[in-house]
């Protein structure tokens, strides 16, 4: 194929809204914030935009959205997977890009979670009574919560394969490190194992450093074709391969509670993309909570089943590494907004074009994003790569 | 699975005040009624055999329109939480409290509250038996309990 008729998909701006906290914004103005930076950053004007995604837990969802932007779109994607939506919509929009369906595609995400809600989002407020309908009768009459169900999953993995909370806890510490290099993370003191075993237990085994933290915040990604993106401002980054899978919704129907979704597609990701895990320079997984980072790492080819917990261990992950994740600091310790995924695909695009700064991967060139949506449910990757494949 | 004996569930009263309410569909009032009755039901589909729980108009293997049958009423652990920090009443005023993901020898899981034990005993693989919580007349929740003696 010619370079003037190359409609591979790439991403040519990302952009970030105000976070960790921000008062002044709603969470339409998260939207719109993140849309004028990916703009700027890649000197595309917003009448190029002619295809739009995006997926809300608080704010409008995509329609609303595109009436709130002024999106003229002839492709819309209204995915909502939770957290991975974003991995998701990059899978249909390349496709969208690769048929000629449209030429650019904005994604967005917005959120005022923390200031509309505060810290409620694992652990609830108010009060649960209420009539229920559907699956719901089957676990909220329970008193389950969010991190309740991540417990279940981490109890299991424990139980299984020897895991221990000393493992998770590495995880949380390498994030925090990274956190420590960005000011815009939420939390950036160093922490160690100890300090994450001696956090308030939240729901056994997950203590209170093992959960991530509740934030505002919003992200845009502009996606075109690799013949539009020669002229722009920033290098295109190619969206190698994408995968998803869905192996429940609600936790209690979860098939095996220590293997995710992300094992039923990961085959099929590192192939298209030519790839193998050894390639890989950075990972930016979904940080919801230590045990699903760990699943994560096992179902996506990093280390064997149930060795996560060792494979973590050895400090792969941390600054320095072989394979650092969540350099800007992760949902764990830099910010969470509800629905992360816009944010690891961000990251990722920082680190293959070598922004990254102090957080920079050096001789980053294939990035994985992989976000979880729902109770370890839903998970939709993307491999991402400085060059085309 | 047939060779084990079906055991009524002991009923409990639990005051509805202040707490979440099924509101169940044609699919699932069965499973809540029995339940008051102090009986465990679950589905199984007489085309494909396939169990499922919590119960659905229709087989999710084969699409088929599923049965109900009686279940033991015991099951072991499968995986379990101590939820400590819950801001929703009436749980908060519960704390700590013990969920569990229950394996069923007909094949299904069904999530419920543990209690009768402290929640450090708590063990995965641990022999429990179901009893119903009842709300209304024809609307229980199934909690469990160690096996006597299990």
């Amino acid at each position: 194929m010619s370079r003037t008729r190359d409609r591979s998909p790439v991403i040519v701006g990302i952009g970030l809204s105000d976070a960790p906290i921000a008062p002044h914004l709603s969470a339409e103005e998260h939207h719109a914030q993140a849309l004028q930076r990916a703009l700027a950053d890649c000197g595309m004007a917003k009448a190029d935009i002619d295809g739009y995604a995006s997926a809300a837990i608080v704010g409008g969802d995509a329609v609303a959205m595109a009436e709130y932007l002024g999106i003229d779109h002839r492709w819309i994607d209204g995915t909502m997977t939770g957290g991975s939506a974003f991995e998701f919509h990059v899978q249909h929009a390349a496709a969208a890009i690769r048929d000629g369906v449209c030429d650019t595609v904005l994604i967005t995400y917005g959120s005022d979670y923390f200031t509309r809600l505060g810290r409620a989002l694992g652990t609830g407020h108010g009060a649960a009574a209420s009539t229920l309908t559907g699956p719901a009768m089957f676990h909220t009459p329970y008193g389950l919560s969010l991190v309740g169900a991540y417990a279940m999953v981490a109890q299991r993995h424990m139980h299984q394969y020897g895991t221990t909370s000393e493992q998770l806890a590495e995880i949380a510490v390498g994030v925090r490190e990274f956190a420590g290099l960005n000011s815009h993370a939420q939390y950036r003191d160093p922490i160690t194992v100890a300090d994450v075993l001696a956090s308030r237990m939240i729901a056994d085994p997950l203590h209170k450093l093992d959960c991530c933290v509740v934030s505002d915040g919003g992200g845009a990604v502009i996606m075109t074709t690799a013949e539009r993106a020669a002229d722009l401002r920033q290098p295109g980054v190619h969206v190698l391969a994408a995968g998803g899978a869905q192996t429940h919704w609600n936790i209690s129907q979860m098939p095996d509670l220590t293997t995710s979704a992300a094992a039923r597609f990961v085959d099929t990701l590192y192939a298209t993309a030519g790839v193998t895990p050894a390639d890989i320079d950075t990972i930016q997984l979904y940080d919801s909570f230590t045990i699903t980072v760990l699943l994560l790492l096992e179902d996506l080819g990093f280390c064997p089943k149930g060795e996560g917990g060792r494979f973590v261990e050895e400090g792969h992950l941390r600054r320095g590494g072989r394979l650092p994740m969540n350099t800007d600091g992760g949902g764990l310790s830099a910010s969470h907004s509800g629905m992360r995924g816009i944010f690891l695909i961000i990251e990722a695009v920082r680190q293959l074009r070598g922004q990254a700064g102090d957080m920079q991967v050096p001789n980053c060139e294939v990035a994985l994003a992989a976000g979880s949506g729902g109770w370890l449910s839903a998970i939709g990757a993307v491999i991402l790569g400085k060059e085309a494949g | 699975m047939n060779d084990l004996p079906i055991t009524p569930m002991d009923v409990v009263e639990l005051d509805p005040a202040g707490r979440p309410m099924p509101a169940p569909d044609a699919s699932s009032q069965p499973f809540f009624a029995a339940a008051a009755r102090g009986e465990l039901i679950y589905q199984r589909c007489p085309t494909c055999d396939h169990a499922q729980h919590y119960p659905r108009m229709m087989c999710t293997a084969c699409a088929a329109t599923p049965q109900w049958r009686r279940a033991t009423g015991v099951g072991q652990v499968y995986s379990f939480t101590v939820i400590r920090q819950n801001g929703l009443a009436p749980f908060k005023n519960e704390l700590p409290y013990v969920l569990a993901l229950v394996e069923l020898p007909e094949g299904v899981r069904m999530m419920g509250t543990l209690t009768g034990c402290d929640p450090g005993d708590v063990r995965i693989g641990m022999a429990v038996e179901a009893y119903a919580a009842k709300l209304a007349d024809e609307v229980a929740l199934v909690y469990w309990r160690p096996v006597a003696g299990g």
